[in-house]
C-alpha cells in the first residue's frame, strides 16, 4: 500500500528525470563554473583564484555600457526590420504560394547548407567600396566617391537582419498557415474590407507567430559578434565581441563571464517583460490550437 | 548562432583544465552547486624559469623515434601555396607533412591550444609558428613548448645568423628558433594614393578619412602608437603607453580608421576598401606576386616593429623527432633560400643571399628582375643601419604589466 502510494508520489519526478538531468549537466553546471570564473582574479599564467571579487561586474560594465547598448539598439532595430520583411513574405508563402508552398519553404532554407560565416564574408565582396553594387552607382557618379557601407554599423545591422531573417519567416509562416480560412471568409461576409479582415482578424491571429519570432530572433542577435567582426568598423563594436575578445584575445576570463552574465540577465528580465506585455498565455493559447 | 564559433575543444579544455574532467563528472553527477563554486580556483602552473636545464632536454627527447607525419600549423602567406621546400623534405626522408594555415594572430591560437596543452593533452600540430611576444612568454612559462635538441638541428648551428641565436625572448634557442622575421609598417595603394606617404602621419591624413587599415594585435597598436610619438616602445613606460593610446585614440575619434584587422587587412588593400594601412613586409610583396597587383611598402620615418615568427614544438607532439628534422631542413641555406625567394621575409640564414643572387643569374625576364630584387631587398636581408630603424615589443616583466597594457589598449580597437 504505502510503497504503491510512495511511487505514484514518485512518478511525476520521475519522468522529469532525464529533463533535468539534462539540464543540470548542460546548463546549471556549466552556469556555476561561468559565475564562479565571474568572481575570481588572476591571471592564465598563475592561475584564477576564488576570491568572491564582485567589483569585476561593476568596472566590466562602466568599461564596456556603450557596447551593451549598442548591442540592444542594433538587436531592436535589426528585429524590427525582421518583422517588417518577414511579414509579407510570410503572408504570401501562406496565403499565397498555393501548391508551390513546400518548395518556397525549402527555398529559405537553402541558405543554410552554406556556413553562415562565409555567407556573411561574401557581403564583405557584395558590398566592397568599388564592388559590384557600389563600384557601379559610383561610375554612375549616383553616390560620392567616399561612400562606403562596410565597416559601418548600418552594415553590422544589415547582416544581423540578414542572417537571422528564416527565424522570423518560419514562425510567422506557421502562424497564418493556422488561420481558419472560415473566419477570413466570415470576416467577409460581414462586410469587412480587405484591410479590415486582416486587421481585425488576420494580424490577431498571427501575434504569437511575431512573438516567437521575436524571441527567437533578438536573444541570439543582440548577442552576435561575428557580423560586426566580418561587416564592421570601430565603432560598431557589439557587447560579444568584447566577450570574445575577453575569453580569446587577452584571455580575461573573469570579466569575459561577468560580462556574459550581465548580458544574459539583461536578455531574460527584457524577454520576460515582453512575454508580460503581450500577454503569452494567450499568445500560446492561440498558437497551441 | 554566435556560439557555433566557439572551438568546441576550448570549451571541453575549459572546464578540464579547472577540474579535471572525472570531477566535472563527478559534481554533474551530485549536481551540488556549492561544491562547485568551493572547488573552483585554477591553479597556475608556472615554472619560473625560462631555461631549461640540460637533463630536461634529454628526459624529454629519451626514447622518441621519428614517426612517419608531421602536422605543421602556420600563418598565411608563409610560404608558396605548392609547398616545393615540403615535398622535398618528403621526397628527401619519406615524412608526410601535413601544411595548415590556421594561425591568424597569436592571442587567438594561444587561446585554442592552452586549455589542451595544459592538460597535457596533444593540439594535432607537431611544430607551430609563433610569434614573439606575450603569448610566446606565456608558453614558455607555462611550459608548452619541447626543449629543442640542438644536436638535431646541425644545421641551425651552422647557418643561423649570429643576431637570431641570441635573441632576448628566447636566449640560446632553449625553445625556439626563427621562421623568419619581420616588420610592420604602412602598406599602400599607389592606384588611390598620389604622394608618396613617409611616416606615421600619414596615418591621421583627413584626405584618407575611413580608409586607413590599423592592427587589431595591441602589442602592434601600441608600438605604432609609441614610435608616432617618439618613444621607444622596449624601455616604455605606462605613462608612455597612455600618451600612445591617447594618439591612436585621436586618430580613431577622427574617422579616418576604417577597421582594426587581423591578416584580412591584405584583401580589403587590395579591393581598395583600404588605400594605406599597417602591414607586414613580406604580405605585400606576396600578394604582388599572387594577386599582380602594385601594392607598395614603407618602414614609417619615425622607425617599424621587428618581430620573429619562431618555430617551436608543442610539449605533447606526437612526431617532435619529425618536427626537429623538418626544422634542420629549413636551415638549409638552399631551402632557406628557396623560401625567402617567395615570402620575401627576413631569413635567419644569411648563406640565402649568394644562392639567390646566383638563383637571378641563371633565371630571365620578370623572374630575374624579381629576384635580383629580393636578393638586394633591404626587407629580406636588412643592413645594420635598417635594423637600427626598428623596434622591439615591449616585454613584460609580469603578468600585471601585461594587464595594465591591455586594460590601456584593448578598449581602442575594441570600441
Amino acid at each position: 500500500m504505502t510503497s504503491g502510494r510512495l511511487r505514484a508520489r514518485l512518478i511525476p519526478y520521475l519522468t522529469i528525470l532525464p529533463g533535468g538531468l539534462w539540464l543540470v549537466v548542460f546548463f546549471v553546471v556549466p552556469m556555476v563554473f561561468m559565475v564562479s570564473l565571474s568572481l575570481q582574479q588572476g591571471d592564465i599564467v598563475h592561475g584564477f583564484q576564488q576570491t568572491w571579487h564582485w567589483q569585476t561586474y561593476t568596472t566590466s560594465i562602466s568599461a564596456y555600457k556603450d557596447q551593451l547598448l549598442r548591442s540592444f539598439k542594433y538587436g531592436l532595430i535589426s528585429t524590427l526590420l525582421q518583422i517588417v520583411i518577414a511579414y509579407p513574405i510570410a503572408y504570401w508563402i501562406a496565403f499565397r504560394a498555393g501548391a508551390r508552398k513546400s518548395f518556397y519553404l525549402f527555398l529559405l532554407l537553402v541558405p543554410f547548407f552554406v556556413s553562415f560565416v562565409l555567407r556573411t564574408i561574401s557581403w564583405n565582396f557584395i558590398l566592397a567600396d568599388n564592388g559590384i553594387v557600389l563600384g557601379t552607382l559610383k561610375d554612375w557618379h549616383l553616390l560620392p566617391q567616399s561612400f562606403h557601407i562596410l565597416a559601418t554599423g548600418t552594415a553590422v545591422v544589415g547582416g544581423l537582419t540578414y542572417n537571422y531573417l528564416p527565424f522570423m519567416i518560419l514562425p510567422i509562416y506557421v502562424a497564418l498557415e493556422r488561420v481558419d480560412p472560415r473566419l477570413i471568409e466570415a470576416a467577409y461576409d460581414l462586410y469587412a474590407t480587405k484591410v479590415r479582415a486582416f486587421r481585425k482578424v488576420i494580424l490577431p491571429l498571427s501575434i504569437p507567430g511575431i512573438f516567437a519570432g521575436v524571441v527567437i530572433t533578438f536573444v541570439p542577435v543582440s548577442s552576435d559578434y561575428v557580423n560586426a567582426h566580418i561587416l564592421g568598423g570601430p565603432t560598431s563594436t557589439m557587447i560579444g565581441n568584447v566577450i570574445q575578445n575577453s575569453y580569446l584575445g587577452t584571455q580575461d576570463y573573469p570579466t569575459a563571464s561577468a560580462l556574459s552574465f550581465v548580458l544574459m540577465a539583461i536578455l531574460l528580465i527584457g524577454i520576460f517583460a515582453y512575454a508580460r506585455a503581450l500577454g503569452t498565455e494567450e499568445a500560446l493559447e492561440v498558437a497551441a490550437r | 548562432m554566435s556560439e557555433h564559433n566557439v572551438d568546441p575543444s576550448f570549451l571541453r579544455g575549459l572546464t578540464s583544465r579547472r577540474l579535471g574532467r572525472r570531477d566535472v563528472v563527478k559534481l554533474a553527477g551530485l549536481g551540488v552547486a556549492g561544491a562547485a563554486v568551493a572547488a573552483c580556483g585554477v591553479k597556475g602552473k608556472a615554472t619560473g624559469s625560462a631555461t631549461q636545464a640540460p637533463d630536461q632536454v634529454a628526459k624529454f627527447w629519451a626514447g622518441k623515434t621519428a614517426g612517419t607525419h608531421i602536422d605543421f600549423a602556420n600563418w598565411p602567406l608563409y610560404m608558396d601555396p605548392e609547398h616545393p621546400e615540403l615535398k622535398k623534405f618528403s621526397a628527401q626522408t619519406g615524412i608526410s607533412v601535413t601544411y595548415k594555415e590556421v594561425i591568424n594572430d597569436d592571442p587567438t591560437w594561444f587561446a585554442k591550444i592552452q586549455p589542451l596543452l595544459s592538460a597535457h593533452q596533444p593540439i594535432g600540430y607537431d611544430l607551430m609558428v609563433m610569434t614573439n611576444g606575450v603569448e610566446f612568454q606565456e608558453c614558455v612559462e607555462l611550459g608548452y613548448y619541447a626543449p629543442l635538441d640542438h644536436s638535431k638541428m646541425p644545421n641551425f648551428t651552422a647557418n643561423a645568423e649570429d643576431k637570431y641565436k641570441n635573441e632576448a625572448f628566447d636566449k640560446n634557442n632553449v625553445y625556439s628558433v626563427p621562421w623568419a622575421s619581420g616588420i610592420t609598417g604602412i602598406g599602400w595603394n599607389p592606384k588611390y594614393i598620389k604622394t608618396p606617404p613617409t611616416g606615421m602621419n600619414d596615418l591621421l591624413n583627413l584626405a584618407y578619412r575611413g580608409k586607413v587599415g590599423m592592427m587589431s594585435d595591441t602589442q602592434e597598436i601600441g608600438n605604432f602608437g609609441m614610435m608616432a610619438l617618439g618613444i621607444a616602445p622596449e624601455s616604455s613606460t605606462p605613462a608612455d603607453w597612455q600618451k600612445a593610446a591617447d594618439w591612436l585614440t585621436k586618430q580613431r575619434n577622427s574617422g579616418v580608421v576604417r577597421k582594426y584587422y587581423d591578416q584580412d587587412y591584405i584583401s580589403s588593400l587590395t579591393n581598395g576598401d583600404i588605400w594605406i594601412t599597417m602591414a607586414w613586409s613580406g604580405d605585400i610583396f606576396q600578394q604582388n606576386a599572387s594577386a599582380g597587383t602594385n601594392l607598395q611598402f614603407l618602414i614609417p620615418s619615425e622607425g617599424g616593429s621587428l618581430w620573429t615568427d619562431n618555430m617551436t614544438i608543442p610539449i605533447t607532439a606526437a612526431n617532435p623527432v619529425g618536427a626537429m628534422q623538418l626544422i634542420n631542413f629549413f636551415y638549409d641555406p638552399a631551402i632557406a633560400a628557396s623560401l625567402a625567394e617567395y615570402i620575401n621575409y627576413i631569413t635567419p640564414v644569411p648563406a640565402a643571399q649568394p644562392i639567390i643572387a646566383s638563383d637571378a643569374a641563371a633565371a630571365s625576364g620578370d623572374d630575374k628582375a624579381a629576384l635580383e630584387q629580393v636578393a638586394k631587398s633591404p626587407l629580406v636581408f636588412p643592413s645594420q643601419s635598417d635594423y637600427a630603424k626598428l623596434h622591439y615589443y615591449r616585454d613584460f616583466k609580469t603578468p600585471a604589466e601585461h594587464t595594465q597594457y591591455q586594460s590601456i589598449f584593448n578598449p581602442i580597437v575594441t570600441s
